[in-house]
């Protein structure tokens, strides 16, 4: 490349930076993200094999946390399915039928993206605590939900309600009714449409939205927290196990169980990252949020 | 058109439909299923949603005005929603400027491991907030790998103000660059080379074509991380060092309130909270709004 010093359309300055500011913003960039992304990932692989892959074994078979581990399960294979036939059925009315309200529908579904996490969780405590009268009725017929695993379901499927509709909605207005409209009028019903066109049209998309979702349910803290009254081995999801091993100074154990929660984050980010590859075109038009 | 924001991609009522409304609430269509799933939808809502949040204002309201105003004015309160608002302030700005920049650096240079960078970019909305928290809380820390570097230089950033910043700049890092990103990539290369063979220079074009632009994403951009940065919890506890009245930010107020059993504090400064990020959520709209207009896409 010659060093041009006047601007004309043939030259590299006219549309680019200079090599040297190039450099530097590339180079600021990185930094950030080193003091922000990457050592603090380092950090939680590092801390969690301090004590040798024994330490880090012992730290993640340890009773407390295998029950723990299978708590988060067990709430996101209730919530995340429950969210996917929300999505699924938000998704159908919003994205193919036009009507009145539509717009207040669809700021709605995305409410509980703008509530803090612990106000997810005291609205729970609200409806259900033993001082609510709902309460003291479940109280008097022995059925818990706060301070039980229904709470931290309620709290999980609360946070996790926009995930995959958000990711349909936009993607089935963008593929309109007309392949839904020829289906019908060639004689296959409501439910042969859905399975045979819509579904295998939007199956990218699904699992993209459900993969968030799942995401999140699975480490969802601050809700479920509020919700979980703390009981190892009873009501602990994996995110809470964590507070409480680094609250007790147990930091390889505390970081080895977060190691799990990191390798989580690593698969959904590349199950990610290989959906937009593959399929981008059957995703919603771009990434979003 | 890009719909990378929270309601952006939603579109509108088609016009020509919408000129022969008027005969229903609904337009008329041959797809079935609209009651079952409309139904579906509105109950599902209600239920996890609508109804529980809904509780919450209700228990506000039997406090009264003055039994709100007396819970959310007192100073500890006061402070910590202080705190959250202000720290979530500066994290959104940092996160806009920063935002800004990734975007740039990610959609028009290339560089060994850009792809494994921009996947990255995400890792906030995958990492749980508790693991999040630990590792910038330890990495901080005096004793940490880049705390103890800042440590000589008189500068303490875990269990003080500036941790709290921190640790939401680290949960609203996302949100600038996807807003941005899609804005970059699908601007007009011919537009800067138009200003180019006007005269213009390279600083020229950057900011008078191509921030205007991107301006109104930046903003959306902004206020998402700035609405996700209020309410955040489990990030933020482990490095904030939950001082009252100095590092003691307004969910844990929350949290510490429902341990003591007075229900009515939690309530109240929950309220507070949610009428504050509703307004958040306002402007967000309008910006969104005024961005379709300005485009011409409205």
């Amino acid at each position: 490349m010659a060093e041009a010093t006047t601007v004309t359309l043939s030259s590299p300055r006219a549309t680019q930076e200079r090599r040297v500011t190039r450099v530097l913003l590339i180079t600021g960039a990185l930094t950030f993200l080193a003091l922000l992304l990457f050592l603090p990932l380092a950090m939680v692989f590092a801390e969690a094999f301090r004590n040798g892959w024994e330490g880090f074994t012992a730290a993640i078979t340890e009773p407390d946390a295998l029950a723990a581990v299978r708590l988060t399960l067990v709430v996101a294979a209730i919530a995340v399915p429950l969210n996917t036939l929300f999505g699924l059925a938000a998704a159908w009315t919003v994205a193919k039928f036009d009507f009145r309200g539509k717009s207040v529908l669809v700021t709605l579904i995305d409410l509980p993206f703008s509530v803090s996490p612990v106000i997810s969780g005291l609205i729970y405590v609200l409806l259900f605590g033993s001082h609510s009268l709902l309460g003291q009725w479940l109280a008097e017929n022995n059925i818990e939900i706060i301070f039980a695993v229904p709470g931290i379901v309620l709290a999980t499927v609360f946070v996790t309600v926009p995930f995959v509709a958000r990711e349909l909605i936009p993607l089935m207005q963008e593929q309109g009714a007309e392949e839904e409209e020829a289906a019908l009028s060639l004689g296959a019903s409501g439910w042969q449409t859905f399975w045979r066109v819509t579904l295998p049209n939007i199956r990218w998309g699904l699992l993209y939205g459900v993969l968030l979702c799942n995401a999140r349910a699975m480490g969802e803290f601050g809700a479920v927290s509020v919700v979980s009254g703390h009981i190892r081995g009873m009501t602990n999801t994996t995110p809470l196990h964590v507070e409480i091993l680094y609250n007790e100074y147990n930091f390889v154990a505390a970081f080895a169980v977060a190691c799990l929660l990191a390798l989580l984050a690593f698969l959904t980010l590349g199950l990610k990252s290989l959906l937009e590859w593959r399929h981008g075109a059957e995703l919603a038009a771009s990434r979003r949020l | 058109m890009s719909a990378t924001t929270a309601t952006a991609g939603y579109d509108g009522p088609d016009p020509i439909r919408s000129a022969a409304r008027g005969r229903g609430w609904k337009e008329p269509s041959i797809l079935p299923g609209f009651r079952l799933t409309l139904a579906y939808t509105l109950l599902w809502l209600g239920l996890i949603v609508l109804i529980p949040l809904g509780g919450l204002f209700v228990s506000s309201a039997a406090l009264g005005w003055e039994g709100f105003w007396h819970v959310v004015a007192e100073e500890r309160a006061l402070g910590a929603l202080r705190l959250s608002f202000v720290t979530a302030l500066v994290a959104a700005a940092i996160n806009a400027v920063t935002g800004l920049l990734l975007a740039w650096v990610l959609t028009r240079y290339s560089f060994p491991g850009r792809r494994l960078v921009d996947a990255l970019i995400d890792l906030p909305f995958a990492l749980p907030t508790a693991v999040a928290g630990i590792a910038l809380a330890t990495l901080y820390a005096p004793n940490g790998w880049v705390g103890s570097l800042l440590d000589p230089l008189g500068i303490k950033v875990a269990y003080t103000p500036l941790g709290i910043i921190v640790a939401l700049t680290f949960i609203g890092l996302p949100f600038v660059v996807r807003t941005v990103q899609p804005v970059l990539e699908e601007l007009d290369r011919e537009l800067e080379e138009a200003a180019a063979t006007l005269g213009a220079t390279r600083w020229q074009t950057i900011t008078r074509v191509i921030l205007p632009t991107v301006l109104p994403a930046l903003l959306t951009g902004f206020a998402l991380a700035l609405a996700r940065a209020v309410g955040e919890y489990g990030s933020v506890i482990f490095i904030a060092g939950n001082i009252p009245y100095v590092s003691e930010i307004a969910p844990l107020l929350i949290v510490i309130r429902l341990e003591e059993f007075d229900y009515e504090g939690a309530t109240a400064v929950a309220v507070a909270m949610l009428l504050i990020s509703f307004v958040l959520l306002f402007f967000i709209n309008a910006v969104q709004a005024w961005n379709r207009r300005r485009i011409g896409n409205g």
